[in-house]
């Protein structure tokens, strides 16, 4: 092995870079490929990027009418803007709601502590889908919200809830919060509490405390979790079907429907390398927290 | 612990005269700037602080002094009002604190980890509180600048905590406390974390900024050496009761218990029975000691109580001639020596089998040896052994 130059560590960060290639950089190239095709009725369904005419002529055939298409009819950028705004709004309600579990669990006895991060990671075990599936289950008009609320006598007549932007922000909430609450705990675990005996020492209600002292120094948590849900949402496909009916303009959907209902596959491809331009800047940002994160760890 | 070291205050008690003012805790007129009544922390069955009365006076270094979970954290804790008593109250300056918040109480505290707020530059940290407080923006740049030079970090100002060395960033704590000028400073372990050299250099600073100031300083502290230093009164502390209060001379030359005398330096305790109890003298028979040894004071100990007399290593005299009298004498073999540069310690070991510390100064580079195994007579004046009764 040593003759050959290849060493034990290279051998181990070669293999994921050989998988994230065949995997991830290919397919990628591939989809791009298609992105510059035409439509076409044939399997696959799109002209060749690379053609012989002739004998001695190799054509290249770039097509850019996917692309301006894009930005020709406005669904595609409505769903876009649509998909980016309910990632934004989802995002929020996962950071309202998984920093102050977070912060509860940080700050639990560590015994406890365990009991609850578990709690937190428990729901992986099961398929998303399924999960999804209950939420029909709960939301739906003769679901199990609606019979309580009913035979409590607080409504007389079941609330539209499945099939509504309100069912498609609770999957969507519910889905990725634990991808908000770990990298926040992860953050605030390292805390040092008495930062916040310190200033109150020094004049702060608890409240001033948190928002002075807690807050700034969780900002990496914050940041870390809210890119952690606010990527994967943006291209999220199976809540908004299942859960949000047929309003939900979401660009996973559109991507979806291209593909399969329509088999413009080089529209398509267009609106996945378009979303994944869009997300670009969101991961380097990401990339420079965790860096910044892993920093001052030390 | 060879002599120990005095501050300006400590001493005062001792050489005060008819123009010195007497230290405040020895007059009675004198009104408590801190006063602890009969408080109590108890957490579950646990007392960490056990009906502690204390009295605290302006411009005073108290120090409380005592094993780690003696319950000396958790007072200072309740004076900065991060725990609240189980019962009993403190008034600082006359006030009731019971109830009171920190951010509400004229103290500041010192951490013992500092708990610099990292995200802040030493100047935002220091400049923290007096916001905190709605100062005026001039005011407050002026008095950070003041304390900042006072600390000797005008220089660094502009730095965040991670890029300073220890001593820094325990001068950047001492300054954040002290800016906002309280009427007392607690600190919990000051010097803890400092290397043994910067340690002692830091005690000075410590005294002479305390000074500068007049703020009255309550520091905790496992280090005797470190409570000897700063301390205008010392309460040490065991089991969560204060088991004596006093200057560092009194604790050390007049402890009030075994537990006192061997906790503060190091001390030989021989055990013994009282045989003859004078008023001016008393007269003791120890076993362990294997003679009798003769104090020059009365003591109040109902007859032929068990007692013992305290003695401290560098109140022994050592000699290879036999000494004259026979109490207060006792012969043994030499049988470990330490030689520490400035002094040396023996441990001689008796007929007994009782090993006795003794300590001596190198006075002379070429002293007269004594050696292992040597055979040697240790003895000590009358007035030299503290009776104690517990």
């Amino acid at each position: 092995m040593q003759r050959l130059g290849i060493t034990g560590r290279g051998l181990v960060v070669m293999l994921p870079y050989c998988w994230l290639l065949l995997f991830f950089v290919v397919p990628f190239l591939i989809v791009l490929k298609i992105s510059f095709a035409d439509i076409d009725l044939a399997i696959p369904p799109y002209t060749p990027l690379i053609e012989w005419i002739g004998k001695n002529t190799l054509a290249i055939k770039v097509n850019f009418s996917n692309y301006a298409f894009l930005f020709t009819d406005s669904l595609y950028l409505n769903a876009l803007l649509n998909s980016v705004k309910v990632a934004f709004v989802s995002t929020v309600f996962c950071l309202l709601i998984g920093y102050p579990m977070a912060y509860g669990i940080a700050r639990a006895a560590p015994s406890t502590r365990n009991i609850l991060l578990l709690l937190v990671i428990l729901p992986f075990w099961t398929s998303l889908l399924l999960r999804v599936y209950a939420w029909i289950g709960l939301l739906k008009a003769n679901g199990v919200i609606n019979n309580v609320l009913m035979s409590l006598g607080i409504i007389h007549e079941p609330l539209t809830m499945l099939y509504t932007p309100f069912a498609m922000y609770v999957g969507i909430v519910y889905s990725y919060l634990p991808f908000m609450i770990l990298p926040l705990y992860a953050n605030l675990e390292k805390m040092d509490w008495q930062l916040l005996e310190a200033a109150e020492d020094l004049g702060c209600r608890p409240w001033q405390a948190f928002y002075k002292i807690t807050l700034p120094l969780s900002r990496n948590g914050i940041l870390a979790g809210s890119m952690l849900v606010f990527i994967p949402a943006v291209g999220e496909f199976v809540i908004p079907a299942l859960l949000g009916g047929p309003n939900a303009l979401m660009i996973g959907r559109i991507l979806w429907d291209e593909f399969f209902s329509n088999r413009a596959w080089p529209v398509a491809s267009a609106v996945a390398i378009l979303l994944l331009i869009i997300l670009v800047p969101f991961m380097m940002w990401y990339q420079s927290v965790q860096a910044r994160e892993s920093a001052g760890a030390k | 612990m060879s002599t120990p070291l005095s501050t300006p205050a400590a001493t005062a008690p001792g050489t005060a005269t008819a123009t010195v003012k007497p230290a405040p805790w020895k007059d009675p007129a004198a009104r408590p700037y801190v006063q602890i009544e009969r408080v109590t922390k108890s957490f579950g069955e646990f007392k960490a602080v056990d009906d502690v009365s204390l009295k605290i006076y302006k411009g005073e270094i108290f120090c409380l002094l005592g094993a780690s979970g003696c319950g000396k954290t958790t007072l200072l804790r309740m004076l900065g009002g991060f725990e609240l008593p189980t019962s009993g109250r403190i008034f600082i300056d006359g006030e009731d604190m019971t109830g009171v918040p920190p951010y509400e109480r004229p103290v500041n505290m010192m951490f013992q980890s500092y708990a610099l707020f990292p995200h802040m530059t030493v100047e935002q940290n220091v400049a923290f509180g007096l916001k905190q407080d709605r100062v005026a923006r001039s005011e407050i740049t002026e008095r950070v600048a003041t304390m900042l030079d006072l600390v000797k970090l005008g220089s660094f100002a502009r730095r965040k905590p991670h890029q300073l060395s220890g001593g820094q960033r325990q001068r950047v704590a001492l300054a954040r406390a002290l800016v906002k000028r309280p009427k007392l400073l607690l600190l919990d372990e000051p010097l803890g974390a400092l290397d043994k050299k910067l340690r002692e250099h830091t005690q000075f600073e410590l005294i002479s900024l305390q000074d500068k100031l007049g703020v009255t300083f309550v520091v905790v502290t496992h280090d005797q050496e470190e409570a000897m230093t700063l301390a205008s009164r010392i309460g040490v502390m065991n089991h969560g009761e204060i088991v004596q209060a006093g200057t560092p001379t009194e604790i050390y030359e007049f402890p009030s218990s075994k537990f006192v005398a061997d906790f503060v330096g190091s001390v030989n305790i021989f055990e013994g029975k009282l045989i003859e109890d004078e008023p001016e003298y008393v007269r003791i028979a120890s076993e362990e000691m294997g003679g009798t040894i003769y104090v020059s004071h009365g003591i109040s100990a109902a007859p032929e109580a068990v007692v013992w007399a305290a003695v401290r290593p560098e109140k022994i005299f050592m000699s290879t001639a036999p000494p004259e009298g026979t109490d207060n004498v006792v012969r043994g073999a030499v049988q470990d020596i330490a030689y520490l540069g400035d002094l040396s310690i023996y441990l001689v070991r008796l007929p007994t089998g009782k090993v006795v510390r003794i300590t001596q100064p190198n006075t002379s580079r070429h002293a007269e040896a004594i050696t292992w195994d040597q055979q040697v007579y240790l003895s000590w004046d009358p007035s030299s052994p503290v009776v104690v009764t517990r």
